[in-house]
Formats: C-alpha cells, structure tokens, sequence
C-alpha cells in the first residue's frame, strides 16, 4: 500500500487554481525527487499536501497511511508522520528549539518527554549535523544564517522521525559545507525507512541517495515521470523540452 | 515541586515555557470564599472624615499619620480626576468600600491561619512557594496581612520584612516616617491622595547598607470582597551597597462591582544598591487598577523593574525611576496583556537627574479580542544629566483586527550631552508562522500561546521559574478566553 497516494488533486488560492490534477505516490521508504521550472507549483503542492490553510483543495483526495488527510489540519498531519521542511523557515522570538520540539514530541506522542532521553537524542542528533548544541537554546531561526536555519530544519526532521518528509528546496542558497551536512541528515532519515519527496533545483542533495522516482512539474500538472535518469537528463538539457509540449 | 503542582496548573520542567498544560483550571483566578463576608468588619461605603478616622483608629495609627490621612482627604477632595487616560467613569466612589479587613490576627505560622483564607491561598501555591526556600511570605486577604514570616538567616542578616501596620507603630516608625508618601506625595495626583488617606497594609523591607539577600522576597495580594478597594503600601529601603530581589504576585477573583486598586510603592535604593522589583498582576476584569509605584536611585545605584500586567477592566500603570545619583541606572522590563472588554494603559517614566545615568525600556504589549492596549512613557533629561543614555523598546502584538494598540511614547531631553533612542514595533500574529508550528504537530490554539509566550519571553525570563510559569500560564488562559 502506498504511503501518500494523491488522487486528481487541484487545488489554489483564492485568486485562482495552481494545482490542476495531480496524481502522486510514494511507498513506504522511497526517494521521489520533484522538479519544475519557478512558478510551476512545486512549492504549493508541498504546501497542500502539509495542510497549509492558505492554499484551497478544489478537487482530489490526499490519502496518507491509508487515511483521507485532505480535509485535515496540519498538525493532525503531523501527528501522522508528515514532516515538511521548509523554503523559508519562521523566525519564532523567545520559543527556544529546543522547548519547541519537545511540546511538539510530546503532542504527537501523547506522553511526557523525558529529559535525559531527550537531551542525548539532541546531543546525537547536534553531533551528527555539526552542529553546536547551544543551537537548539536560541529562539527558533532568529538570527540564523540561510544555512544555519536550513540544518535546523533538518535537525527537527530527524528530532521528529516522521514517515514522509517534503523538504522545500533544503538545498537551495547553501554552501558548500552546509549541502554536505544537510546530505548527511537527509541520508540519514532516508536510511532509517523515512520516505521523502525533494523539491530541488540542483542534484547535489541528490548525491548521496536513491532516487526512486522522479517527477516533471509544469504549470500545476505533472508533465514527465520517471526514475532517476531524469534528474540526470533535466539537468543537461532544462525544462525547455516539457514547457513546448504543454 | 511535586506538592505545587498539584495546586496550581504550573508544569514547570525545568528549562519548560510552562505553556503547555495537562489540567487548566480557569476557575483558579476567578474563585472566591463566600461563607465569611458577613464576619467582616466594613466602614462605610462613602469616603469622609469619619471613616479615615475609624481606619486610622481601628489600625492604632500614631498620631503623626492620622494627621497625614487627614490631610490626604483635603487634598482627595481638592483634585479631580485624570481625564488623560482610559475612561473612569465607571468608577462610583460613594459605593466603594474602602477597608474591609478579615477578623484575624497576624499570624506566625501557616496553620494557624483560617481554613476558608487558607483555601484561597493553598490554590494560589503561596506556602508551597515558601518551602522552595522563597525569603518570605506577606499575604494580604482584603485589605489586611495574614500571614507573614521570613526566613531565619534572612533576618540575621538585619534584613526586615514585615507588614506596614507593624513597621509603623513598631521601631521602624522613625524611618517609616520619614520615607512614607515623601517620593509619591498625596498631591501628585487624586489617586494617590486616596491612596494616603485609606492605606492599609502592604510590605515594608529594609536592607541595611552591605547586606546581599541572596533568595527573592516575595508578597501575594489578593481582592475578594465585593466593592472592596485595595490601598497597600510597599516601602523598601536599601542602604548603600545593599542588593535584593522583591517579589510582587497579585489576583483577584471576579465579581459585579467595580473594585478598585490605588496601591503605592515607594523603593529606595542607596548609593551603589541594587533592588530589583518584581511583579505579576492578574487582576479581576472589572477591577479599575490605580496604582502608583516609583523609585529613586542614589549615587550609582540600580532599579530593575520586571513587570506583568494582567486583568483588570481599566489600568493606568507608569512605574517611575528617579535616577538622582550620578551613575545610576534604571531597566523596566514588562508586558501587558488586554483581552476582551479591557483597557490597559501602561508603561514606564525614567527622570534622569545626575550625570551618566542610564535608563532603559523594553516594553511588550499583546491585546485580544477588542482589547485596547496603550504604551506610554516618559524620558525626561534633567539640564544638568550630561552623559545620560535613554533607551526605549517597545512592541505591540495585535492578534485580531478588532483589537487596539497604540504608542505613546514621551521625551523631554533639557541637554544635547545625552543620547536618546527609541524603537517601537507593532505587528500582528503571523499566520504562517502559526503554519509552521503546527506542521510539526502542535494546535493551533498551542502554536499561538506559544507564538505569544515567546513575544512575552524578555519579561519571564527574568522571573524566578515559578513566575514564569504562572505567567506563561496567564497567557494561555487569557488565549482561550473569547
């Protein structure tokens, strides 16, 4: 059974429709990769599928774990094992990550966390990612750097051990070192069973995991699938040959 | 720890915000004790010569402070009412009962105290508090101390902490009298003449010059008879080089009638002292919250004020530092919260008079629900602070559009040798932050407290974790409420 199963999904903002059909799915443990060229609707579909209330579902059914989630609000998808990671993560004054995230564990595991356990998960976790653990006592992404906010993204992922994550564009404005540290968290959790979609302009997240699937985004509709070979072909040749097509 | 936390809906992990609770019990705020009231000893409701006299009388007043009461009442008569701020025309006070006192004794130890006024303070947590080796307790149920204590090695040190109505008629009388009402005269303003002519109980600390308290002292006051008006008094005195951490809690319960609070602190920090002062207020809604509180600063001292405003259906709240001394300095840190049918103006006055002084403000203001919060301050630079440095941070959370808040911020700046600065933001709750939280598996009605908490964060990370919480905690009920 799949995972995430989107059936004939639309869906928009008020001022008109971004999503126009969309079928999707990803088994258990897989690695889909989505691309697109800017405006194409990478970003909203990731968005919809966390239950972002800004975006309106017009049509189609989300189904994760065998259940209907379309109608659902973000944190219940969260309790389900959905995990995005986000294109601009929010600055959150005075909420410390740390406090953050263990509201959160508790919430979606519905009993007390216990602190020593805790404190070595961050201190394994911090020393996986290289990152210092005085990260998670400052308040959330407030006056991180792009790629400092982008590995605190990756820290909850592995923190909260979901069973889909989406990571919008986790890659993106990073440099060099900070790709290779966000790679690792990410194989990580992909070596650990966790499923993910990848929304990506660049391969080099790509590097160290088995793509599965590969799918073609263009103006809200899937225009080309395929495996990992289509990473490999957009690259060399751009979108330019799926935009003529529509 | 575990013993309070049975009583309070504080989950005070250590390190926790404090904001997320199993059991939040709204009607903790809001409880009262019926079976007493006709026990009481009441005046009057209106406000003559007669009855300040029968307060003066039944407190065993010294003569000197029946003059000044007296005196006070001309001066009440004589002003009118500040028309600057909210409206008070809600206020009746032909109908307020000014003095209400229960009929108990001080007490030395907590067992001794009444059952029923137990009850109200066992919910509060106020003698668990104490066992976490807090300095001290002074209760005040109505307009009276029940119950107070300090700690064996806190008063070795030659640190007194006692009710006013003691200091007053005990050895302390000299120095009560030459302190009392001096930095807040009863002309200043009709609240504060009220306040001289009705006073009754409230704290008095003394800090001799080089004693260091090493553990906060903490005071609770709570309202809870209908129509009863609250007129404490708190005068701390630290000596030169002397260093402490008073603690202020209030909450009321809710009734009809309009209470009012015209309380007066007054805090005197020696030359090279320090005292910090802090407070959390949650008040009844219908509670018109007059009160009066400054300080003044010798030579190099420090006046930290750390201030949470909650309740009441109107307040006008400006704590003021008079920085006198050269090298003195003076923070506020605080926030306030408006919710449904409230208004709360509040904020902070700085008067720096001595060379190199140093103020700074930081402000948060959150309103809900048409709620109406207003900032306002004042920096005043003397001609002859050169080299003062005034600092003001202020900012507003507006979490719905019918809500209010506004800014109104004051300078007076009498020498170019001074450096001035202020910030103010408003903003509204985002949404996609609420978003952001929520994917990762909290509420809504979670991601907001915990939006809101962390805007309030400057003022409770200053407070000793048991306040923090209370107060995070405070946030939380006034989210939920409509």
């Amino acid at each position: 059974m799949a995972l995430l199963e989107i059936k004939n999904l639309s869906a928009g903002i008020e001022e008109g429709e971004i999503l126009h059909g969309i079928d999707l799915q990803v088994n258990p443990g897989e690695t889909h990769v989505l691309m697109g060229p800017n405006g194409a609707g990478k970003s909203t579909l990731g968005n919809v599928i966390m239950g972002n209330p800004v975006y309106k579902v017009t049509g189609g059914n989300i189904i994760f774990d065998g259940e209907d989630i379309t109608e659902q609000a973000a944190n219940e998808r969260a309790k389900k094992g959905l995990f995005m990671s986000f294109q601009n993560p929010l600055e959150v004054p005075g909420l410390s990550l740390e406090n953050f995230l263990r509201n959160a564990i508790r919430e979606r595991t519905g009993k007390p966390v216990r602190i020593f356990q805790y404190k070595k998960q961050i201190e394994e976790t911090c020393g996986l990612l290289d990152m210092d653990t005085s990260y998670v006592e400052r308040d959330m992404n407030v006056g991180f750097s792009g790629g400092e906010k982008k590995k605190a993204e990756i820290f909850q992922l592995l923190m909260l051990s979901p069973k889909l994550a989406i990571l919008d564009e986790t890659d993106s404005g990073l440099d060099v070192d900070a790709v290779r540290t966000v790679s690792k968290g990410v194989e990580i959790f992909s070596k650990n069973g966790g499923a993910l979609i990848i929304i990506t302009h660049s391969t080099r997240i790509l590097e160290s995991l088995k793509v599965d699937k590969t799918h073609v985004l263009v103006k809200g509709k899937i225009a080309a699938e395929g495996g990992s070979e289509l990473v490999e072909e957009i690259n060399n040749g751009g979108f330019e040959k799926y935009i003529k097509e529509d | 720890m575990e013993e309070m936390r049975k009583d309070t809906p504080i989950d005070n992990e250590k390190g926790d915000n404090g904001i997320f609770l199993n059991d939040v019990n709204r009607d903790l705020y809001d409880f009262r004790e019926e079976e007493r009231e006709e026990d009481f000893f009441k005046v009057d409701e209106g406000l003559t010569e007669e009855i300040v006299r029968e307060i003066s009388a039944a407190k065993h007043d010294p003569e000197w402070m029946l003059d000044f009461r007296l005196k006070s009442l001309k001066t009440y008569n004589k002003l009118k009412v500040p028309l600057w701020g909210p409206p008070i025309d809600g206020l009746n006070m032909e109908k307020i009962v000014t003095y209400v006192r229960p009929k108990t004794d001080m007490k030395a130890s907590w067992d001794d105290v009444p059952e029923d006024i137990k009850n109200a303070f066992d919910k509060l947590g106020i003698p668990q508090a104490e066992k976490e080796a807090l300095g001290g307790v002074g209760a005040q149920y109505d307009s009276e101390l029940v119950y107070h204590n300090v700690r064996d090695d806190v008063a070795k040190q030659g640190v007194v902490y006692t009710d006013m109505e003691s200091a007053l008629t005990g050895e302390y009388e000299e120095i009560v009298r030459k302190h009392f009402m001096k930095l807040v005269p009863p002309e200043d303003h009709k609240f504060a003449a009220l306040h001289g002519a009705v006073w009754s109980g409230g704290s008095f600390v003394y800090v001799p010059a080089g004693v260091h308290v090493d553990i906060p002292l903490q005071s609770y006051f709570r309202l809870n008879a209908p129509g009863a008006g609250q007129f404490e008094h708190t005068l701390i005195i630290v000596e030169e080089e002397g260093d402490v951490h008073f603690i202020e809690g209030c909450s009321a319960p809710k009734y009809n009638v309009a209470n009012l609070h015209a309380g007066c602190v007054e805090l005197y920090v020696g030359k090279n002292a320090h005292l910090r002062y802090s407070t959390i207020e949650n008040w009844s809604k219908n509670m018109y919250n007059l009160n009066t509180k400054r300080a003044i600063c010798e030579e190099g001292g420090i006046i930290e004020w750390i201030s949470g405003s909650f309740g009441s259906h109107e307040s006008y709240l400006y704590p003021t530092s008079v920085l006198k001394g050269d090298g003195s300095h003076a923070e506020f840190t605080g926030v306030t919260f408006a919710g449904k049918g409230q208004n709360l103006d509040t904020g902070a006055r700085m008067v720096h008079i001595g060379k190199n002084t140093s103020s700074f403000i930081d402000t948060k203001s959150i309103c809900k629900s048409g709620g109406i919060s207003t900032y306002r301050s004042s920096v005043e630079i003397g001609k002859n602070a050169e080299g003062a440095k005034a600092s003001v941070n202020c900012g507003s959370l507006m979490l719905d559009s019918e809500s209010r808040s506004d800014t109104v911020p004051a300078m007076d700046i009498r020498t170019d040798k001074s450096d001035v600065g202020h910030e103010a933001k408003i903003g509204r709750i985002s949404d996609e932050a609420v978003f952001y939280l929520m994917s990762r598996g909290v509420s809504e009605a979670e991601a907001r407290a915990m939006i809101v908490s962390g805007f309030a964060n400057p003022v409770s990370k200053e407070l000793p974790l048991e306040y923090a919480a209370e107060m995070n905690n405070l946030i939380k009920l006034e989210m939920e409420m409509g």
